[in-house]
């Protein structure tokens, strides 16, 4: 097994600076994550609003630098703080936000958002780059007509399709996912979910997905870290975490989840009619 | 569909069929008056509405109204365009390089702002043309320094919030230059309150273009409606209507390009409500 990503002890500090009437103060947002990912695995990472998971994708995805530790990508390390990232470094990490209203360029056509990213980092002619985009957007369930639509005409479903089309021009290695479906309708979200599951099995990739919600989770990832307060509170395959979730957090967490099976619902109907008699 | 809305709204119309009116005046004014409109065409405070070749009369010097008119609009609305238009690219250029670089590059774009500010735009105008002298460029350039600082305001308040945005994001990630990303994802969006603004300039450029040459700045071998008014300032009593007829022209002027500005504004709202 290749490790496509590897990250050791990652710190993160906010300085927020002080003004008349409050001293100036660190935030500590991450404060030393370890992790690594295999080639075609998922690693999902969870935890609750605030608890660093969006500001450890950033640094992932190399759009803002860690203040201490080592960040390797395919075996290279990688610090933005100190050196240029060169394209190739670029490309192969690709992410998809949360939110698919704010991701696309308003007043940018679908087939220019598909070919920009080839546009910047290849020499690749515009008839080939008009192909490739075409067929990724099919491969991600969308049609030739939507090629020369702005984003304002799709679903929230659909412009996360084009979000993890753009994403994946490049052939990264590593996805980062930001809660990719938390903003979508419960059966757009599934169906964006086996997308990302065939996606991975037909390019091999590997993912880092974070989310919030533990259902999703369980579907999709083979190992799961839990975040708290910007640590790693529980770190293993998804089968021990689930089944045996060692840090109090992570097993308020678990409690926390609505419970939607018909045993559950029969036993909860049975004590409201209980109180009611 | 959006040109649709923008003829339902009675102001836009009226103000567009203001507008086109003055543009066709400008337009025509070469072929219709081909003659300098400065030349001596008849008796001199000759009144309107007498002699059907001098339909408005003639001012002190015999000059023809009608011709001088038509020529003014020329004036106006090529010094009111260019101005806004001057102001405009200026004010958004400086407006997001400032919210895009943040820290000190903003620090010092704004600092200068506040100056420019800070000094009343028609004073700044004036000074400029006195030192430098009247001529059209000038009073273009004067107008366009005392008003590019409210779009840049604007700008950089768009900018501030726009690069925030996922799709900024999204762009670093694929590799895109800096700059690339300011001009190319982060202006375009952060422009259409900017153009909100254009009307207002246009319409306080044309007004201070009559300012100045009624004060006797403006290009002196240029007719404008400003001079005019100026011109008929001496025999207000005897023959008013050479003031009110030029001042009935800006007036007009400056409401439509209002009404105009004020429709388009409210039709794009209206598009962007929906979409």
């Amino acid at each position: 097994m290749t490790k496509v990503l590897e990250a050791k002890n990652i710190v993160r500090d906010y300085h927020v600076p002080g003004g008349m009437f409050r001293p100036a103060r660190t935030v500590h947002a991450v404060k030393g994550v370890s992790f690594s990912v295999d080639r075609g695995k998922t690693l999902a990472i969870v935890g609750e609003s605030g608890c660093g998971k969006s500001t450890l994708a950033r640094i992932v995805t190399m759009i803002d630098a860690a203040t201490a530790g080592d960040l390797l990508i395919d075996g290279n390390k990688v610090d933005i703080a100190k050196e240029k990232l060169t394209s190739e470094m670029r490309r192969k990490v690709q992410i998809v936000f949360q939110n698919p209203y704010g991701s696309l360029n308003p007043r940018q056509k679908i087939g220019d958002v598909l070919a920009e990213p080839l546009l910047i980092n290849t020499d690749v002619p515009v008839s080939e780059r008009r192909d490739r985009a075409m067929t990724m957007l099919k491969k991600v369930g969308l049609e030739e007509k939507h090629f020369n639509r702005y984003p304002h005409m799709f679903s929230g479903g659909q412009r996360q399709r084009i979000a993890i089309a753009r994403a994946l021009m490049l052939n990264p290695s590593l996805l980062v996912l930001d809660e990719p479906v938390s903003a979508l309708d419960l059966s757009v979200q599934a169906q964006v979910l086996n997308l990302l599951a065939d996606l991975q099995d037909e390019f091999q990739l590997t993912y880092v997905f974070i989310s919030h919600d533990l259902s999703v989770v369980r579907y999709i990832a083979d190992d799961v870290m839990v975040m708290y307060f910007g640590e790693a509170v529980e770190y293993g395959s998804r089968d021990e975490v689930f089944s045996n979730p060692q840090h109090s957090y992570t097993k308020t967490l678990f409690a926390a989840t609505p419970r939607a099976d018909v045993e559950s619902i029969r036993a909860r109907i049975a004590r409201k009619q209980a109180a009611a008699a | 569909m959006r040109l649709v809305r923008l003829f339902r709204s009675p102001e836009a119309i009226s103000g567009l069929v203001i507008l086109g009116l003055l543009g066709a005046m400008a337009l025509a004014a070469p072929w219709l008056f081909p003659r300098d409109p400065l030349s001596i065409a008849g008796p001199p405070l000759l009144r309107p509405f007498q002699d059907w070749a001098l339909p408005l009369g003639t001012d002190r010097l015999g000059r023809d109204v009608v011709a001088g008119l038509f020529h003014g609009a020329r004036t106006s609305l090529a010094v009111g365009l260019a101005a806004a238009a001057a102001s405009i690219l200026v004010g958004s250029v400086v407006g997001t390089a400032a919210g895009f670089a943040g820290g000190f590059v903003d620090e010092v774009l704004m600092r200068i702002t506040d100056a420019f500010q800070t000094v009343p735009g028609f004073l700044l105008s004036l000074a400029l043309v006195s030192v430098i002298g009247p001529s059209l460029g000038v009073v273009v350039v004067a107008i366009a320094l005392s008003s590019w600082t409210g779009p840049a305001r604007i700008a950089r308040a768009e900018v501030l919030s726009i690069r925030e945005r996922d799709y900024v994001a999204s762009a670093r990630v694929i590799g895109m230059h800096p700059v690339e990303i300011a001009l190319r994802e982060v202006l375009p969006n952060a422009l259409p309150p900017v153009l909100a603004l254009s009307s207002v300039i246009v319409a306080a450029a044309i007004l201070t273009e009559a300012a100045l040459s009624f004060l006797g700045l403006g290009d002196p071998n240029r007719v404008t409606w400003g001079g005019m008014i100026s011109e008929g300032r001496a025999v207000l009593r005897s023959a008013p209507f050479l003031s009110i007829i030029p001042g009935i022209a800006l007036v007009l002027a400056v409401l439509g390009v209002y009404l105009a500005g004020e429709g388009v504004v409210e039709s794009s709202a209206a598009r962007e409500g929906q979409a």
